[in-house]
């Protein structure tokens, strides 16, 4: 120290001299099992619902043998999946800003209603009236963004409100009325692209499945090598410091709401794909599934902690539950008491590894 | 000598209530100036008009002579003020490399940072490590982990190397000990007469007295909205300063705008 000890100033430091001077060193080694396990959850969030997704794929692989452990029962839960999952992601990036969107299942119908009448009602191409959707859905999504950045309302209450006023728009411009399956197959099939299957094998596959598989591949990247990623978390951790360090917090939301949006419209997309016709009554639970996808992969609702992996895995755990319950003949009831369970059980077990930060 | 950052007459006003009443101020190179005031003399008004977190209704203030008008912190940053927020403005969960990165991220050379925007984690990385090794700061063993995991004075520590590791021209501290025990204080000191004795100015504000004898050139006492004096603390007792600060006494003359 520069200061000399004599200096009346600092005596009253003197006596600490004599004491070690590490200032909180870095305990490595030695811990235990558990603090190791608990650091690896830290460090990868994923891992929780990783684990509980082959631990399910096992228990019921033993249970149900071949039937469930084959390459078409696999496939056929990634179908089933496919359109929570793609909600879900959207879901995730805007649940890491510590926010959340009600509307995602409501501005998936109107996207994909908009696809189909636009196409249908106006005689756009398809590819257009796709485009149209997309637009819409992005809209929407920009409109959540603004209300929640700008006039600085809570997300709960301003995607409670949007769910509300998109569901009824659709309600309202559709007329209730169903674009039927036939019509679509035969004069615009574009809209059903995301159905369309393949088979490697036993195995069958969708295109909206690949472009799922495709869309977490691609999120994961973004969130975790851009910048633009890492102001996502920034924003979710601590919105205040975010903004002294730099980060323009209002357009990092406004962008995260939209790319909800957006994505949401691809799964109207998807949708259409998946049920064959454009029916603005569908994907009523899409918002609540979404949600449990997330929980149940380990984001937490607090924001700025957990991995689009996990979502994606969430996503999976559910897909097998409902399968491997249904396959086992229980009733449909017991799946929905087990997935309640694993909700609250991620919950607690993001407490756990919040609690000690290791 | 003149000063690298220089305020005059600065007035800022919230409705009725006068912040800064044509406030002077001055920074010289090199040295570690201390604010102290008591609350509400206006010390952290008259800091934001500097580090462009709130815009002052009159007066100007000059950097290294030219005249300079900041509309948010990120433009003062930009001309090489940096300031260390009591707060510390960091993300928790956030590794200390991106978080000393944080709103100027570097991107890869090449296609992967012009189309892919990806980061250049392994140079990010190379000089967080190289900045807090150079203010001593290496007892933090791995760049990547979360700065929740750090203790109250290595989180400083990381909040004082990412200042002095952008700020060119001036730094701003913010009670830099306010939240620290008597040893990791001590570290803080240490590393703010380090970072001084890279050439780089430093305003401290603080209201730890024994901190701000110890390690300032000289005192700014902040009054009623105004500069009261300059003070060395080479030549005056504490017991001075904290009663021009209250009041309880008034300087010489001769040390007005010293």
């Amino acid at each position: 120290m520069s200061t000399p000890p004599s200096s009346p100033v600092q005596s009253f430091e003197a006596a600490a001299a004599d004491s070690p001077q590490h200032v909180a060193e870095f305990d490595q080694g030695q811990s235990s099992f558990i603090q190791k396990f608990q650091h690896a959850l830290h460090v990868t969030p994923s891992l929780v619902p990783l684990i509980v997704l082959l631990m399910s794929i096992a228990i019921f692989g033993l249970l149900l043998g071949s039937k469930f452990f084959s390459p078409f029962a696999m496939t056929l839960i990634l179908q089933q999946v496919g359109i929570v999952g793609i909600v879900a992601c959207a879901q995730s990036v805007v649940i890491l800003t510590a926010g959340i969107d009600l509307s995602v299942g409501a501005i998936m119908v109107l996207s994909s209603v908009v696809m189909g009448q636009f196409t249908f009602r106006y005689g756009l191409p398809p590819v257009m009236g796709v485009a149209c959707g997309l637009i819409c859905g992005t809209l929407c999504g920009y409109i959540n963004g603004w209300l929640i950045a700008r006039m600085k309302l809570p997300p709960f209450i301003v995607t409670l409100g949007m769910w509300q006023i998109v569901l009824a728009s659709n309600f309202l411009y559709s007329a209730n009325e169903t674009i039927r399956s036939q019509d679509i197959a035969a004069n615009a099939a574009f809209l059903q692209f995301f159905g369309e299957k393949f088979k490697v094998g036993g195995a069958v596959f969708t295109y909206g499945v690949i472009f799922m598989v495709l869309l977490v591949l691609v999120l994961a990247y973004v969130l975790r090598h851009t910048a633009w990623g890492r102001h996502v978390y920034a924003v979710g951790d601590d919105p205040e410091a975010a903004e002294l360090a730099g980060v323009n917090v209002n357009r990092t939301l406004i962008s995260v709401y939209m790319l909800s949006g957006l994505i949401c419209a691809f799964a109207g997309w998807a949708l259409i794909g998946r049920i064959g016709s454009v029916s603005p009554t569908s994907g009523q639970l899409a918002n609540i599934e979404s949600i449990t996808a997330v929980v149940i992969g380990g984001i937490s609702l607090f924001g700025g902690r957990g991995s689009i992996l996990g979502t994606f895995f969430g996503a999976l755990i559910v897909g097998v539950f409902t399968l491997g319950l249904r396959l086992l003949g229980a009733d449909a009831q017991w799946t929905y008491l087990l997935i309640g369970v694993l909700i609250i059980a991620a919950v607690a077990v993001d407490q756990w590894i919040r609690k000690v930060s290791v | 000598m003149e000063p690298i950052l220089k305020a005059r007459g600065l007035v800022k006003r919230y409705g009725k209530v006068t912040a800064l009443d044509h406030c002077d101020f001055d920074l010289m190179p090199g040295e570690i100036l201390a604010v102290i005031g008591d609350n509400g003399a206006g010390k952290s008004t008259l800091i934001k008009a500097i580090s462009g977190a709130v815009t002052p209704d009159e007066g100007t203030v000059e950097l290294e002579g030219k005249p300079i008008q900041f509309a948010s912190p990120i433009e003062a940053r930009e001309a090489g003020i940096e300031t260390v927020y009591q707060t510390l403005a960091m993300s928790p969960a956030l590794s200390i490399a991106d978080n000393m990165f944080m709103g100027r991220e570097l991107r890869r050379p090449g296609w992967r940072g012009k189309y892919l925007r990806q980061l250049d984690r392994p140079k990010m990385e190379k000089i967080a490590r190289d900045k807090l090794s150079e203010l001593g700061l290496m007892t933090i063993q791995n760049i990547n982990q979360a700065v929740e995991t750090l203790s109250g004075g290595q989180r400083q520590g990381v909040a004082v190397a990412r200042a002095a590791a952008f700020g060119s021209k001036v730094i701003i501290l913010d009670e830099p000990t306010a939240a620290l025990g008597v040893k990791e204080s001590r570290k803080v000191l240490e590393l703010i007469l380090d970072v001084k004795s890279r050439g780089i100015p430093i305003i401290l504000i603080s209201h730890n007295m024994p901190h701000v004898f110890e390690v300032a050139d000289r005192i700014h006492v902040h009054r009623l909205g105004r500069r009261l004096c300059v003070i060395d603390p080479k030549q005056h007792e504490m017991a001075d300063a904290v009663a021009y600060m209250t009041g309880a006494k008034v300087p010489e003359a001769e040390m007005e705008g010293a």
